[in-house]
């Protein structure tokens, strides 16, 4: 129990697929200019990688090693059109502004990563847990940094005025950078420094050190 | 797996099985997923093409029931030859691309008109008359081309003088996200209200140019502000647009529309 416990919890933040493993970047910073399309893509994304652990896991005793990532791309795939479909039929509005992106996540590295890491070595409860705790953990720093820049782009919050805006005769000038995707690597950005300085095992070894010269050692 | 021993999954008899099964598996999902919420996704796509058109004419209002405001607007079909109505053909299940296509209902489109590099068109065409009280107040033309990357499908909406421009919007194109999808921008498209399609030899002079339209010059009234990174997207614009309401396309019906030859 506590095993699945740890599965499910450790991708939240110690093992955060984005700000410690820096995977699914591209649709961190694209689909996060307002918090709705975010949370679809978050839901989108969740519900494919923990489906594609769970598929992979049943069949990993048969997947023939030679072809596995053809067989891991061919599962992805399917899911994910899936899901494309199901959006189109019954959030059409919102899917038309995620345009590409639920496409894309037949690439996404967290799907693939979790696949190859962790579903063709472990059970199915387990690698459909590890795949929905992934996902969880994407989605929550994708939900942190779309509420950001939807609250101080555009003063709204899933399109309902928060703060009320200077164009309507309120206080907030809302920053247009918010709303442009280097805000995103900002905001990611300083999340992962925060969550470093909480969490101080994540801080990585340097890979190498610029060698001091001593005046000793020119002569 | 004790129980699998002597089972080898890396021989071609098992590679096999796993990649036609897996396959034949994935497609079947994949197909009656398509196949069952295909009248859902229709119904979707058709409810955003009454949309834009309501948008179109300036008559959509947050909240309200598409249907119910769509009821207001007349559909005719016209015979894009002689530029008169027609009722042979029953607007609610015609759709331009499939006619287009077909050999009785589709024309070729001969090369030196084809500058929106659509190949083919349908011999008729709806047109979407909004009405005020009883006077017609915009008529409401499908128009469609090739962009840089796409085909670009929308409405323009003409005054019915025949010749000023009401509005242009687009409900399905692949233009470069940032750069050509800029045609969706509410700034770019409300320049077009106002502006004229025909110079006075009768042909079309509506154009995006490269830049912002000077606020005094010649012929601002044919021009629209370009789009910047989009010259191509852009082209492609005026062109569908010259295409569609030049002598091919719509410039029969638009002239019997400000002749007052038009039929009932």
């Amino acid at each position: 129990m506590s095993e699945a416990r740890t599965v499910l919890i450790d991708p939240l933040v110690d093992n955060n697929p984005v700000t410690l493993q820096m995977l699914g970047i591209c649709s961190a910073l694209a689909v996060t200019t307002s918090l709705l399309p975010a949370l679809l893509m978050c839901v989108a994304l969740t519900s494919v990688v923990s489906l594609s652990s769970a598929a992979i896991s049943l069949l990993r005793h048969r997947i023939p090693n030679n072809i596995r990532i053809i067989v891991h791309m061919t599962i992805i795939a399917s899911l994910v059109i899936l899901v494309d479909q199901l959006l189109k039929a019954y959030a059409f509005e919102t899917s038309k502004q995620l345009s590409v992106f639920v496409g894309l996540i037949i690439t996404n590295c967290i799907v693939l990563g979790r696949a190859e890491a962790f579903a063709m070595k472990n059970g199915v409860v387990m690698s459909f847990l590890d795949g929905l705790g992934n996902g969880l953990g994407y989605s929550l720093i994708l939900i942190v940094v779309a509420t950001l820049r939807e609250l101080f782009g555009a003063g709204t919050l899933l399109g309902y005025p928060v703060f009320e805006l200077v164009s309507d005769g309120g206080w907030y000038q809302p920053n247009g950078l918010m709303l442009l995707p280097p805000s995103a690597f900002f905001i990611i950005g300083l999340m992962i420094w925060g969550i470093r300085t909480w969490r101080t095992k994540q801080v990585e070894k340097p890979e190498y050190q610029i060698h001091e010269v001593h005046r000793t050692e020119v002569y | 797996m004790p129980e699998k021993k002597e089972f080898d999954r890396d021989s071609i008899s098992n590679t096999l099985i796993v990649a036609v099964g897996l396959s034949l598996i994935c497609s079947v999902i994949v197909a009656s997923a398509a196949l069952v919420l295909k009248p859902v996704q229709e119904r979707n796509e058709e409810l955003f093409r009454q949309q834009i058109i309501l948008d179109v004419a300036g008559l959509s209002e947050p909240g309200a029931d598409i249907d119910e405001l769509f009821g207001n607007i007349e559909t005719r079909m016209v015979d894009l030859d002689t530029g008169q109505y027609t009722d042979a053909v029953d607007p609610g299940s015609f759709d331009s691309l499939v006619a287009a296509n077909d050999v009785a209902l589709g024309t070729a489109i001969p090369g030196d008109y084809d500058i929106a590099g659509i190949g083919r068109r349908a011999k008729v065409e709806p047109v979407y008359l909004v009405r005020d009280g009883d006077s017609v107040s915009q008529i409401i033309l499908p128009v469609y081309g090739k962009g840089l990357w796409s085909t670009m499908l929308g409405y323009l909406s003409v005054a019915p003088d025949g010749d000023t421009i009401r509005g242009l919007r687009f409900y399905s194109h692949a233009e470069t996200p940032g750069l050509g999808d800029q045609v969706d921008k509410e700034a770019w498209r409300e320049q077009w209200d106002g502006k004229s399609i025909y110079g006075d030899d009768g042909e079309p002079q509506i154009r995006v140019i490269k830049g912002k339209v000077p606020a005094d010059g010649p012929n601002t009234e044919y021009q629209v502000d370009g789009l910047s990174g989009a010259t191509l997207t852009a082209n492609g614009v005026t062109n569908l647009v010259r295409y569609w309401t030049g002598p091919h396309g719509f410039g029969p019906y638009l002239s019997n529309l400000r002749e007052g030859t038009l039929n009932e």
